[in-house]
């Protein structure tokens, strides 16, 4: 049975200045997995990230998406692709609560104009409960801790009831609590079928939560199924070589 | 004193100019809430006096004062001086409050140009300039306040119906845009509003008192909630009682400008909020700190006597 | 001496001594809190006005850069409240300070020639008439002196204070760290933007006084990446925006500080799109060059 790949990407290149940062990216995302991005500092895992969500442009390549078997381009999917990020530039002072924040996730259902009705509230109040803040519900967000904050934004995620999701380091300087609530979640998602995509930044867990690994630094170092793929070979060459990809592009 | 308030109060012109006035408040008050949310507080600044080129090209063209046309011509020069702030400041290193600066004096000293050949006298003492700095607000016509109140309507109106997305837009604006709402067009609804609501607003308190009035009522309800909807109503009422108690004052008064007025009542209301409020409030933040150390303080002494047993 | 000749002589001395500071507020991005200023001078003034019922008492101009850093000092308390933004502390301030001297003036002044319309836009064109008697002799007009003294004592301040001027707008925690205080310093360069706002007010008014800081050092951190060669460009664009403005004010009959203003604008839009370093052609120029080698290297990438 062949596997379904939800996100293709083709020759990718994303560079800043002269330099960059990711270099001719071919890879893809298998439909149902639990992937992991993995790679030193720099090595563009998160500028992968966004420009599956088309925040940054690329110098050349492509992303395509093929989520319901017909593929089309990121613009007319982007509501069943859910996205954690990492710092969000959120401004935390904000006049709102947990509620209304994970409500804002089924606005991409509701479309223009229409108010969320108490079938979204409800699913919002579903996912508060599985991330186990739902008596958080009324906290204004500034109260929060980092973990706390995290896993208000998976329930926000969560609440799109997403084919895909994207998340960025959601477990950096999280709680252990928090840790195990959102891994536990990410995985009970692939079971039902769902695409998710992790940064994610401590080799040690890798083998415990994931089935598939994709090793970056700046190129495609290796990719495959963490059985086949996550190798000390492909770990030392991911971290330990330097991939200088600079000169001649910049002249 | 008494029955010179009632006069007032059933002075024809006291009403619409009180109504006016109000409205304004109010409409700043709602609108500002945005403004201060998406940390664009000086923008405001820096839009009332870029808007001024648009009153002289808007007169020079209409040879006469034309109050729609004037409103068109300064929300057009609003747009643009909007539009090169923004080139210049994002992707580039200018920093956003280098752009606003270089951006309000140039516009403005544009629109001094245009106000100073129209007039062909190079003292700048005009009814047109000073009406644009001190704002007008006791020469309000009945017909300036119907617009006004029209104009709010309107905008009310859109705040209602787009509530969800210009909340969302001003939360979080890299999420929204994952969910399929168009940047561009929020940002555009939300930026003509503001550029609407300034230029308004300019009537009442004038160029240089309208960032006060903008982000003020915002500022000081924000003290008082945690929920939008609460905090951006409360702003509207704070705007309207402030610009209607210094309409007010100034009519009952001698000699009391209603500009200044309004942003002198409007900044009680501020600095009361931000030391009576019970839950920000610096007073009560240094009540809760006493209460703290007083309690810190009996720990210790309870474990020194226990120690000491 | 023509009357146009002392004039662009004052002009181009005012914009000059406002370049020089305002490059560091370019710097800095303080370029707003110094606007603030600009307008909260006139309660300073008026206030120092009730005490001396001198329109020409240097008093005055004591008082009115007085009240231009208490201004810096009460947006710094509320910003350290963090009950708001800090733009919204700066938004709130100068209001209700411009507010009362309004106030003020209307109510208790109304007799007395202190013309808010020349404290906010100034014009340059009557700077010539009011002249400076010294012994009996007319030496020039007051404007060009007192502006003079002001560019003096700026020059002076950053001379002195360059290194510490540039470490502590640079990286404040290692200059605190090192001994240098940052405070110190941010509030000594106030003070000269205050000064040097309530010494212009005259020719140029406070509502442009901005602009004459930032637009010169704006222009000139667009074409250069060192300091000594940013405040040397910045006084040129001064002095440059001076004279032609001049010139083009008399030729259209104008507001002498607006067509600077103007000028400022342009010059630094100008500069901003063209700039060989840092302007907008040359960032679009390097990325479609990046883009033709990253195509081409990526070519022989897969073609091995």
């Amino acid at each position: 049975m062949a596997e379904e790949e939800v996100i293709t990407i083709r020759q990718l290149t994303v560079a800043y200045d002269a330099n960059p940062v990711l270099w001719n990216i071919t890879a893809a995302f298998k439909k149902g997995k639990i992937t992991a991005i993995i790679g030193p500092n720099g090595a563009g895992k998160s500028t992968l990230i966004k420009s599956m969500l088309e925040f940054v442009k690329p110098a050349t390549g492509q992303v395509k998406y093929s989520i319901d078997k017909q593929t089309k381009e990121y613009k007319k999917v982007k509501n069943k692709i859910a996205y954690v990020p990492q710092n969000s530039s959120v401004d935390w002072d904000f006049p709102a609560t947990v509620l209304d924040v994970v409500l804002m996730g089924r606005y991409g259902h509701l479309g223009w104009l229409k108010r969320p009705k108490k079938s979204d509230r409800d699913i919002a109040e579903e996912m508060l409960k599985k991330v186990d803040m739902e008596s958080f519900r009324h906290r204004q967000i500034s109260q929060l801790s980092g973990g706390q904050r995290q896993r208000v934004f998976l329930a926000r995620a969560l609440a799109q009831q997403a084919d895909v999701y994207l998340l960025d380091e959601p477990l950096a300087g999280v709680d252990m609590k928090t840790e195990r609530i959102i891994m536990n979640l990410l995985k009970e998602l692939t079971k039902r079928g769902k695409t998710v995509i992790v940064v994610h930044h401590d080799l040690q867990s890798v083998r415990d939560y994931f089935d598939e690994v994709l090793f970056i630094n700046q190129e495609v170092v290796a990719a495959g199924s963490v059985k086949e793929v996550f190798t000390q070979e492909n770990i030392t060459a991911t971290y330990q070589q330097d991939h200088n990809l600079g000169e001649g592009a910049s002249s | 004193m008494w029955t010179q308030i009632t006069a007032v109060l059933n002075d024809y012109t006291f009403q619409v100019v009180a109504l006016g006035t109000g409205m304004l408040g109010l409409i700043s008050g709602v609108v500002g809430t945005y403004v201060t949310l998406r940390k664009e507080s000086l923008l405001g600044d820096a839009l009332s006096h870029s808007a001024l080129p648009g009153i002289g090209i808007g007169f020079l063209l209409m040879q006469r004062k034309e109050f729609v046309v004037l409103l068109l011509g300064a929300v057009v020069s609003g747009l643009m001086a909007t539009g090169l702030i923004q080139l210049m400041s994002k992707k580039s290193p200018v920093k956003f409050d280098s752009a606003l600066s270089v951006v309000l004096s140039s516009f403005f000293g544009l629109g001094l140009v245009i106000m100073t050949i129209i007039q062909r006298n190079p003292n700048a003492q005009q009814a047109g300039l000073d009406s644009f700095i001190f704002g007008q607000a006791s020469a309000m016509l009945t017909r300036d306040v119907w617009l006004i109140v029209g104009a709010s309507m309107i905008m009310l109106l859109l705040i209602s119906l787009f509530w969800k997305e210009f909340k969302i837009f001003t939360f979080d604006a890299d999420y929204g845009k994952t969910l399929g709402f168009s940047s561009r067009w929020v940002n555009l609804l939300l930026s003509t509003m503001i550029v609407l609501t300034i230029i308004l607003g300019l009537e009442a308190v004038g160029v240089i008192l309208i960032s006060a009035l903008l982000i003020g009522p915002s500022v000081a309800a924000r003290q008082w909630s945690d929920k939008l909807s609460v905090v951006m109503g409360l702003a509207g009422i704070i705007g309207a009682v402030s610009g209607a108690a210094g309409t007010m004052i100034s009519t009952v008064g001698v000699r009391i400008p209603t500009g200044p007025t309004i942003v002198i009542v409007l900044s009680i209301f501020i600095v009361g909020s931000l030391l009576f409020s019970p839950k920000r409030g610096l007073i009560a933040k240094r009540m809760k700190f006493y209460k703290k150390q007083k309690a810190f303080r009996q720990q210790i002494r309870r474990l020194e006597e226990e120690q000491g047993k | 001496m023509s009357s146009i000749a002392e004039i662009t002589i004052i002009a181009v001395i005012v914009s000059i001594a406002c370049a020089l500071p305002g490059v560091f507020l370019v710097l800095r991005g303080t370029t707003m809190v110094s606007d603030a200023i600009t307008h909260t001078v006139l309660l300073g003034i008026v206030l120092a006005f009730f005490i001396t019922r001198d329109l020409n008492s240097p008093l005055l101009m004591v008082g009115a850069t007085l009240i231009g850093v208490a201004t810096v000092w009460v947006i710094e308390a509320l910003q350290r409240t963090k009950l708001m933004s800090n733009d919204a502390a700066i938004g709130v301030v100068f209001p209700l300070f411009f507010s009362l001297a309004i106030l003020l003036i209307t109510r208790y002044t109304g007799d007395v020639h202190l013309d808010t319309d020349s404290v906010l836009m100034g014009e340059l064109v009557f700077a010539p008439f009011d002249r400076m008697t010294l012994f009996g002799i007319d030496v020039g007009p007051r404007a060009l002196f007192s502006m003079l003294i002001i560019l003096l004592i700026n020059v002076v301040f950053i001379s002195l204070f360059y290194k510490e001027l540039k470490v502590t707008t640079f990286d404040a925690a290692f200059a605190a760290a090192i001994g240098i205080s940052p405070v110190v310093i941010y509030y000594g360069l106030m003070t000269l933007v205050s000064l040097t706002a309530v010494g212009a007010y005259d020719s140029v008014g406070s509502i442009l006084v901005v602009g004459f800081m930032v637009g010169p050092g704006l222009t000139a951190y667009l074409l250069t990446y060192e300091l000594k060669k940013m405040l040397g460009s910045a006084v040129i664009f001064a002095a440059l925006n001076s004279i032609i403005g001049v010139q083009a004010a008399f030729a259209f009959d104008t507001s002498i500080a607006g067509m600077i203003a103007v000028l400022n604008g342009l010059i630094c839009l100008t500069v901003f799109i063209i700039s060989p370093k840092k302007g907008l052609i040359k960032n679009w120029m390097l990325k479609q060059k990046r883009k033709e080698a990253f195509d081409q290297k990526l070519k022989d990438t897969t073609k091995r």
